[in-house]
Order: C-alpha cells, then structure tokens, then sequence
C-alpha cells in the first residue's frame, strides 16, 4: 500500500532539448510558446518526419578525461550537467555527504546504443572497429556510469530501463533509498539521444508523424521523435525550504499489452491514485498536469478520459511534446523540469500543434499558455510494456 | 551494527546450464548431482503463444520467476517486481543494428519492441495480470546486486512482497565481442519485510569498496559466475543452497558492495 511520503527537496535542476541549453532556454520557449521541432536530418537514411533535435552536439566532444565515454548520449549528458550550475550543486552535495552517499539514479531508453549502431555500420573484420572497442558504451548502463564517473561517487548506481518512463520513475528510487537512510542525496534524471533504432523502430511500428507531432487534436497521427537530458538533486527538504518540493508518485502496470495501453487507463489510473496517496492530496488539488500526451492515436485518447473523468475543470493540463518531440527515456525528466518552471513562472504551457480538439479532452486542456498560480503538479510518464509512472511536485514554498 | 534492509526469502528460482532449476542447481551446490544437458528454458507462465515467440531473454527471466512466485506460495499478480539485466536481449540487439546497417527501413516492428529493456517485465505483468509496480534495470557490470538492492529497497519501503528476477544471455555478433558474456543464466526470489516462517533471512548493508568475487574453488560453480554479469548471482545462491548461516559480499556498482548476512533461521 501506498505509504505517504515526507517531501523532499529538488536542491538543482536542469534540462537541455530542442528548446535550448538549460531552464532559461526552456522557460523563454515555453513562455512565448515556440516549439523546437524541425524537419528530420538526423537518420542514415531518409526517413520523412519531424525531430526534436538538440543543436551543436556533434561539434562538442568530451573532454580527453573522459574519453572512454565518448558517444553522443553522453555529449549530451555532459552538455546538460553544465548548465543551471548543476555540477558545483552535485559537487557540494559530494562534499556535504560524501561520496557513497551520493546516489546515481537514472533514466534511459537506448543510453549510447547509437555508438553501437555506429559500429555495426562501419565494422572491421566483422568486429567493432577500433574506435568504438570501449566496452563502457556498448551497454544500457553506460549513462549511469558515466555520470558516476564524472561525479567519482561511489553509492548507488543504477539505470532504469522501461523505456518512455525511466527518467520519471527514478524519483521513485531516490525517495526510497533516501526514506531508508541509505543515502543523503540522488542525482535522478536521463538522457535519451536520437538513433536510427528508435526513428526506424517507431516508423516500423507506423506510430511516426510525417508532420511536427499534434497531441489531442482530433486528427493527430503520430509521434515526433526526440532527444533530450535533464537531471535533478534530490535530498531530504528541511524546515522552510526554499527549493520547489517532491511530494509524491506513483508507479503501475498495465498489464495489457506490450505496445498499445490499456484501454480504459487502468495503469495510468492506478499510477496516478498511488500519487495522490503518497502525496496526501486530493484531485481537486492539483492546478496542473504536464501529460504524456505523445500524439499518438491510442495513447492520447486513454489519457484524455482518465484526465475529463478524474479532476475538476479548474485543474489546467497540456502536453509539452509539441515542443520537444517525445524524448523518450529522457521525458520524465524533461517534463519533470517544465512542471517545475510552470510553478515557478505561473505559466501554463500551450498544448502545441493542436489545432482540432479530440471530443474526448475535458476542460482541462490548456490548448493555449495561460498565466496561472501554480501550487502543485503532476507529470505522467507511460511507456512501452505498459509502464506507467506519476510524479507529484509541490512550488517552493507552497506547502503542500 | 544493524544492517541497513533486512529481508527474508520466501520463493527462490534459477536456471543455468546444466541445472534448468533452483532444485536442479542445489543439488549440484550440495553435491548430490552433476550438471548434466541443457534444456530449454521452461517458462511455463507465458500463454503458450508468447512462449513459442518470446525472444531468449524473456523465457530466461521468466522461467526463473515463475520458479521463485511458485515456491512463495503468492500470487504473481500481487508482486510489484524488479527485473536487471546488465546487456538484456544482446541477439535483439544485434538483429536490430545489423539490420539499421543494411536495410533499415525493413526493421520488423515485433523485434523493436522487444527490444525495449523491460521486455521481460512487460511479458510478466501481462502474463500474470499484475497491475503491481514493475522495473528493468541495468548496473553494468554490478546488475544483480544492484537489482538485488533495488528490490530490497522497495520490500522495505513500501512493506510489500517483491519479486526480483535477474538474467544475461551469451552475446552474439559485433556486440557479443564487447560485453563478453559466454552464457546464459537467471535466477530469482522473492523477498518479503517479514518473517512469515521463511527459513532464510538476508541481512543486507551497502558498504564501500569491490573486495567481492574471490573464487569458490569449484570449478564449475567458477566458471557460470564468470559467463555473465547477472551470474555474479552464484555464490550468493551457492550460499542459499548450503543451508547454514554465512556471510558474503555481492558488488553493487563501482566502489560498492552489499555484504550479506545469510541467516537460516530453524
């Protein structure tokens, strides 16, 4: 059963997309409701549709110290640790705690399999060519390990891998481990990089948008495709602190089937109760709700129902996809960071790209941005193998 | 010192090479038995469809749990579940960057989605209608005692039965060149907060350093630890299978192992 949760702190976060490097990129995007996506020049092949891709990743290796983790994945873990002053918080946090009691707990769909894709395609002697013989990115945990490497912690360390939800439920694992004294303080998020496993794996599963990505509209026909990192700092909150708060979430299955959800939202429905609970709120608590909301035919029309059937009109919710594209494993993260700055900026984000409302959606949706006092906000993650996850986040100060 | 999770062990499942069972694989422990054939993976949870379709790493996983769910006498359905695996599906993995290589856009949809980590977990929760909470994770080299911790966690956190299922399967083209793993092997329990009449208790405390791994001398029971991540599980089933009280150390990520109190309790 659901045990309530103490609040805890999100002590630093950030994010980097197709909206930019960092919160003030992602906030001047969503504040003046320009999206990110752009006409597909990623693939090895052709492949018509629209991506969110992050701009100058291929022009900024690693550093030489980290050499042995070089891949796109981890460019961009690196691009997104170095925003928003997020190292000197992670480093003071090491510092205050020490290095095993500092957990790493991430999330990832595909981690540096791109790197491997890469191998396959230029192979020497049917081996991996010399290069890429870095066994340390040829593995889903190699993100976790490098940012455990980055960091020299010494704690936990571990990747969650269930796809579209990873970098949600890894708010989950820290909340536990921190609940049960084991460590002081987790660094949770994920990263997920563009790839041809996941543009032909999509395509070949017809569930690509030839056009940028449109959620609840009525004619929606598919996803848009694309990456993004973001971590947060999470440790125990203190007497008034000043830090937006984790307050609750909640995890489910679907139980159903391994690519389609469950068609009455049962997962989701069960994931979100869990939150609530943990959380000690109610529906008619919660001013917004950042959705999963991928474009996809099945996926939006579930969501929509469990959202129209279980909160007052008041609650206001969108899909962030619009703008980013469907970052994959990095999207609990992702749209953990834009709940984040909607409480802080009292700004709804527009639900982008939707131009014909799905009759299912309620009045909930916020088909344009609006100017809102934000208290406290959910954000769904659901993913492949019907993994659904529900964070619960409370604005600073706000009690929740 | 109090150990940091306390958990008690109600259902145990394996399979490896030569023991396709826990009973199989604690008769060779207790050297009653040799390791003899290699069959198949049986993994009998899955309707009989899934199982005729289901990729290698999906029967392996499941095999093993449904092992462990059926000794616990609990129901699957019930069991929020933590499934590791340090390479999941490495044949799917291949297939997949193979075909992105040649011909891409001729990438067969059913093999994309079971290329996804938590293939395992997905096929369980539908096979057995569990609307528990359920995870894939990876800790590279260290997956099994960080799945093992995991799940640990979570038996405490939340006062809940946990089923934790941990697999690798032999690599296999370009890939099977880079992570190394020669063989297949799963094994997995069910872990409760309570007591209950378990006979087995695993007092568990995250501790600082690798000093895990030095060899048992048995030279089979060496060289299945040695053919995965995920058969860094064996001297921990080893010491489960031994019956009397011991401690032990499994790795959990770099820099961190879980020394074990293997306590039976009479």
């Amino acid at each position: 059963m659901p045990h309530p949760m103490s609040p805890l702190a999100v002590r630093a976060f950030t994010a980097t997309s197709a909206l930019g490097r960092g919160l003030e990129a992602h906030a001047a995007a969503i504040a003046g409701s320009r999206g990110g996506l752009a006409p597909n020049d990623f693939s090895t092949t052709a492949l018509p549709c629209w991506i969110g891709r992050v701009a100058g990743v291929e022009d900024e290796p690693l550093p030489g110290e980290y050499a042995q983790w070089e891949c796109r994945n981890n460019r961009l873990a690196w691009l997104t640790l170095r925003q928003d002053g997020f190292i000197d918080a992670v480093r003071a946090a090491r510092e205050r705690y020490g290095a095993s009691r500092v957990a790493v707990l991430l999330g990832t769909s595909t981690a540096s399999i791109g790197a491997t894709e890469e191998g396959y395609r230029r192979l020497e002697n049917g081996a991996m060519p010399d290069d890429l013989q870095r066994p340390a990115i040829h593995t889903p945990h190699s993100l976790a390990g490098f940012v455990a490497d980055v960091f020299d912690l010494e704690g936990p360390c571990l990747t969650v891998a269930t796809a579209c939800s990873s970098s949600a439920k890894v708010f989950a694992n820290a909340e536990r481990m921190i609940r049960l004294g084991l460590i002081d303080a987790a660094i949770v998020g994920g990263v997920d990089t563009l790839c041809d496993s996941v543009l032909f794996g999509f395509n070949s599963l017809e569930l690509v948008s030839g056009e940028p990505c449109r959620p609840f509209d009525a004619d929606r026909n598919g996803i848009s495709i694309g990456e993004a990192g973001g971590f947060a700092l999470i440790e125990r909150a203190v007497e008034g602190d000043t830090s937006p708060l984790f307050i609750g979430y909640g995890e489910a299955s679907d139980a159903h089937h391994m690519s389609t959800p469950h068609p009455e939202g049962l997962g989701a429905e069960l994931a979100l109760r869990d939150a609530l609970a943990r959380a000690g709120i109610e529906a008619g608590d919660v001013d917004y709700i950042n959705l999963h909301g991928t474009a996809s035919q099945k996926n939006d029309e579930v969501e929509a129902a469990l959202v129209a059937r279980s909160f007052p009109a008041t609650t206001r919710a969108s899909s962030t996809k619009g703008f980013t594209g469907h970052t994959l494993g990095a999207a609990g993260i992702l749209e953990a960071t834009l709940t984040l700055l909607a409480m802080r900026d009292g700004v709804v984000p527009a639900n982008l790209g939707a131009r014909t409302p799905d009759p299912l959606c309620g009045p909930q949706m916020a088909w344009q941005s609006e100017q809102a006092d934000l208290r406290i906000a959910l954000s769904n993650s659901f993913g492949f193998g019907g993994n659904n996850a529900c964070l619960a986040f409370a604005r600073q100060g706000a009690s929740a | 010192m109090s150990a940091a999770l306390t958990v008690w062990v109600k259902g145990i499942g394996l399979w490896a090479p030569g023991t396709p069972t826990w009973h199989a694989f604690r008769e060779v422990a207790t050297g009653e038995a040799s390791p003899a054939g290699n069959e198949r993976p049986v993994a009998d949870v899955l309707p009989p469809n899934e199982r005729r379709r289901a990729p290698e790493s999906v029967l392996l996983a499941a095999a093993a749990a449904g092992q462990a769910v059926a000794m616990s006498g609990l129901n699957a359905a019930d069991l929020p579940c933590v499934f590791a695996s340090s390479h999941g599906d490495q044949v799917i993995t291949d297939y997949m960057c193979a075909t992105l290589a040649s011909a891409p856009a001729e990438l067969s949809p059913t093999k994309f989605h079971n290329s996804v980590h938590n293939a395992p977990a997905g096929y369980w929760t539908i096979a057995t209608h569990c609307h528990a909470a359920s995870s894939a994770v990876s800790g590279g080299e260290e997956s099994f005692g960080a799945g093992l911790l995991e799940a640990a966690t979570l038996a405490v956190a939340d006062d809940r039965d946990v089923l934790l299922a941990s697999y690798d399967i032999a690599g296999t083209g370009p890939i099977g060149g880079m992570t190394l793993t020669t063989g297949a092997f799963a094994s997995a329990l069910v872990l409760s907060p309570r007591a209950d009449g378990a006979a087995i208790r695993l007092d568990i405390t995250p501790e600082p350093g690798n000093s895990a791994g030095e060899a048992s001398g048995d030279a089979w029971m060496d060289g299945l630890a040695a053919s995965n991540p995920s058969s860094l599980a064996v001297p921990l089933f080893h010491a489960l299978a031994a019956a009397h009280s011991t401690a032990l150390r499994v790795p959990a990520a770099r820099g961190l192992d879980l020394h074990i109190d293997v306590e039976t309790v009479p």
